[in-house]
């Protein structure tokens, strides 16, 4: 089995959890004889991954000499695609690019030897697209997130347009949760049969041990760790947070993420009065990614709309505890954490205050999680994926 | 003449409101009156009503030879005073045709026994007088909650003045032994032990409506010849399970109604065969061996052990917690705080915060309130702060 696989994220060319998740699903596939040539938008030096073949859209546009060769992140991309901070002039830009990342796909497929294909959200729906015009082998289009949950109801309806069109022109769809397959078939009009669900998993990392600081400070920390979007619900942590903070002052809450909603999270914290009690890290990278986990106390990921949500299972790796809102994909797949619905605030802050105060609570999450994510692997996803391929090439 | 010994257990647990963390020192109540009283009238009219009115109508077709036993909590039975008075009647009926037998436990459906024996005792002298008051029944024979029991247990119960005590037939007590005999218990001479036979037990409690079962569907002259083979040189065979087993655990569109109707007819039709309420049983026979439990052992799960209650950090957060309250209720001398903090004892709630969800879960899942064990111990520790500053601040609620 020979996939052509169009990605907008490869390691180490990330920025969110869909870099992340498409490197660990293209390891576990190997690990499985198939063969991938992953496409990514451009390169600049060297990809490290030796498991996959990587091709560069913008090399091939480059050598045809047609179009533009520049691509932007997938970041900046879905920074803008908010709606409360349009930009007319970006949004024309990333649909640009996102076409001519179509036509290098049908250049590609004409090139390669392979027996299906396989595009990782809206950005490749064009050049999943072409690819099956040029090859006439199928098509099948993994969603990863949405407009409607990365923006709410103030969709950009070009966006919309071109899921929609994906959605309807693949052959197959695989969706990273029940929660997303639901909004394909009551938002998108999509038929359930089409739609085959594949839950993400998460890698295990070596040397996370080396991160397990003691703490010095009697204050316990907790985490949010995203973009600052509306989809992640930064708000709503904040509201908890300052319910928190009156039954439990020794408590700081870190923000660890940008997004175009920062000003006004720091401008509501300012207006709360409870600045000593935040700090804002910024976009954290690698090694501070680790060390940020490793020193919290409790993870939160209040998500109004999360298709799958990869930070939850990162925290657990760190025997943090997490709560997560039902709104998200990962809680079909995670029993052993809190869970509350996002707009419940009282809620949130009640299992918070918990977490804090409760060492047999936490003790008990830590240590029934270990087992859990013994069960959360790739290679189980992976050999969904494979069925998956096997049904469609037959 | 080997005897079918029947014991059903009847509780309700009292059934917590959602009690954040913001709700503490607001001077609110603990139970939600609304659901308690919602699920005792349906448990009421699925189970309690329907199998009370025929038990009396098997009992008084077989003129007495059809015999059982009920082991009725307080915690129920003050429901049943308060909203379901028809029900209690309907017991009280039962009590009255001579062939049923009241069982002694403790009267909030607790696990005293394993923290304090001197609320232990307390607890199964007040259910002893309910008992009394109720259904003029002086309980004989004693069930601890969930069947719990060891030898230490055996010989406090012998002391109270009981002469038998009920037990799970556990493989890894018996050995090969059978569980269709009277034995003794370890350190307590006079003290019969009953054991549950419960392959047979679990056949009708879990399994019956399991269409996958090879044994499916289970019809009573099915049954009845399996307790015989079992009761062939043997002194009894004691079918233990909750009563809530008819109509609400299998829902009457099972069949469970039809079968429990055809039993007793199957069952006297068999040479030899007659029912024994558990205080006959160990009347008429004598014990073949004796029964060393130096560990507690349950009826619950595969395990048979306290895993279900008190097998993780939360369940033995909780529990220490609520048992090292007892000083200082005591101390106040307020009989309002004093059935709080009894009521709060009730072995439901740390089942609720049990997280062996993949083995058993399914049963706990079943029976849990909770959307999670970790909500079910936050509830409760939100309570028992409230309840704890409500002790030593000294205001009433």
């Amino acid at each position: 089995m020979r996939v052509l696989m169009f990605g907008w994220e490869f390691p180490p060319y990330i920025s969110g959890g869909l870099g992340t998740a498409c490197f660990g699903l293209t390891q576990a596939l190997s690990r499985l004889g198939v063969e991938i040539i992953f496409v990514l938008p451009h390169i600049r030096g060297r990809v490290e991954a030796t498991h996959v073949e990587i091709r560069s859209a913008a090399e091939v546009i480059r050598e045809a000499k047609d179009g533009i060769t520049e691509f932007s992140p997938y970041l900046v991309a879905s920074s803008f695609q908010n709606g409360r901070s349009f930009s007319g002039e970006y949004t024309a830009r990333i649909l640009e690019e996102v076409q001519a990342y179509g036509y290098a796909g049908e250049k590609i497929a004409r090139r390669e030897q392979f027996d299906l294909i396989h595009a990782h959200d809206w950005m490749t729906v064009f050049a999943g697209f072409y690819a099956r015009r040029a090859s006439g082998k199928p098509y099948i289009y993994h969603v990863h997130s949405l407009e409607l949950d990365r923006s709410g109801e103030h969709v950009n309806k070009d966006i919309f347009e071109i899921e929609s069109f994906g959605l309807k022109e693949a052959d197959h769809i695989i969706s990273v949760s029940y929660y997303t397959r639901s909004i394909i078939i009551n938002r998108y009009g999509i038929s359930p049969e089409k739609i085959t669900v594949v839950h993400n998993a998460v890698s295990r990392r070596e040397g996370r041990e080396k991160f397990k600081v003691k703490k010095k400070s009697k204050e316990k920390i907790v985490l949010f760790l995203g973009r600052i979007t509306f989809q992640k619900g930064p708000d709503y942590f904040v509201e908890a947070a300052a319910r928190v903070i009156k039954v439990f002052p020794e408590v700081r809450f870190v923000m660890a993420g940008t997004g175009d909603m920062m000003p006004a999270i720091v401008e509501r914290v300012a207006s709360l009065g409870l600045g000593q009690y935040f700090h804002f890290t910024g976009f954290l990278q690698g090694e501070e990614v680790d060390r940020m986990y490793a020193m919290s106390d409790l993870y939160v990921m209040p998500s109004v709309s999360e298709p799958f949500g990869i930070t939850p299972l990162e925290a657990m790796l760190y025997d943090v505890p997490v709560i997560i809102s039902r709104q998200s994909g990962i809680s079909e797949v995670v029993r052993h954490a809190l869970k509350v619905d996002f707009w419940d605030v009282e809620g949130l802050a009640n299992l918070m205050i918990s977490a804090l105060r409760y060492p047999a609570l936490t003790e008990e999450l830590t240590e029934q999680s270990r087992q859990e994510l013994k069960n959360i692997h790739w290679d189980r996803s992976a050999e969904k994926v494979v069925n998956l391929y096997n049904r469609l090439c037959s | 003449m080997p005897s079918v010994c029947l014991y059903f257990q009847v509780h309700q647990p009292l059934r917590h409101r959602r009690f954040s963390v913001f709700d503490i020192g607001r001077g609110l109540s603990y139970e939600d009156e609304q659901m308690n009283r919602q699920i005792l009238n349906k448990v009421a009219e699925k189970c309690y009503l329907p199998a009370n009115s025929l038990m009396l109508e098997l009992i008084e077709k077989h003129r007495g030879k059809f015999r059982l036993s009920f082991s009725m909590s307080g915690i129920v039975l003050e429901q049943l005073l308060r909203w379901r008075p028809d029900v209690l009647e309907s017991f009280v009926k039962l009590a009255k045709t001579g062939a049923v037998e009241f069982l002694g436990e403790t009267y909030y459906h607790s696990l005293a026994s394993l923290y304090s024996l001197a609320e232990f005792r307390k607890q199964v002298m007040l259910h002893q007088a309910a008992m009394e008051r109720h259904f003029a029944f002086v309980p004989r024979v004693f069930r601890n909650t969930e069947l719990i029991y060891c030898n230490s247990l055996a010989a406090e119960v012998e002391k109270m003045g009981f002469v038998a005590m009920l037990a799970e037939g556990a493989d890894r007590i018996l050995g090969w032994r059978s569980p269709n005999y009277v034995y003794r218990a370890t350190a307590a001479d006079k003290l019969r032990v009953l054991l549950r036979n419960y392959r047979l037990s679990d056949d009708v409690a879990f399994r019956f409506s399991e269409s996958s079962w090879p044994e499916y569907p289970l019809l009573a002259d099915k049954y009845a010849n399996w307790i015989n083979q079992a009761a062939q040189n043997s002194q009894t065979v004691n079918l233990f399970m909750d009563y809530e087993t008819f109509g609400e655990h299998q829902w009457a569109e099972t069949g469970i109604f039809e079968f429990l109707r055809a039993l007793p007819e199957e069952v006297l039709k068999l040479p030899e065969m007659e029912f024994l309420t558990p205080s006959e049983v160990v009347e008429k026979y004598e014990p073949v061996g004796e029964l060393d439990v130096p560990d507690p052992m349950s009826w619950a799960d595969m395990e048979r052990d306290l895993s279900a209650w008190i097998g993780n950090h939360m369940q033995n957060d909780a529990i220490r917690t609520v048992y090292g309250l007892e000083s200082e209720v005591l101390g106040r001398g307020d009989g309002e705080l004093l059935e709080t903090w009894r009521r709060l004892q009730t072995s439901d709630y740390f089942y609720y915060m049990c997280t062996k969800w993949f083995a058993d879960g399914d049963v706990h899942k079943y029976f849990n309130p909770y959307p999670s064990p970790y909500e079910a111990y936050i509830n409760y520790m939100n309570i028992l702060d409230d309840f704890t500053q409500r002790v030593k601040g000294g205001e009433g609620r």
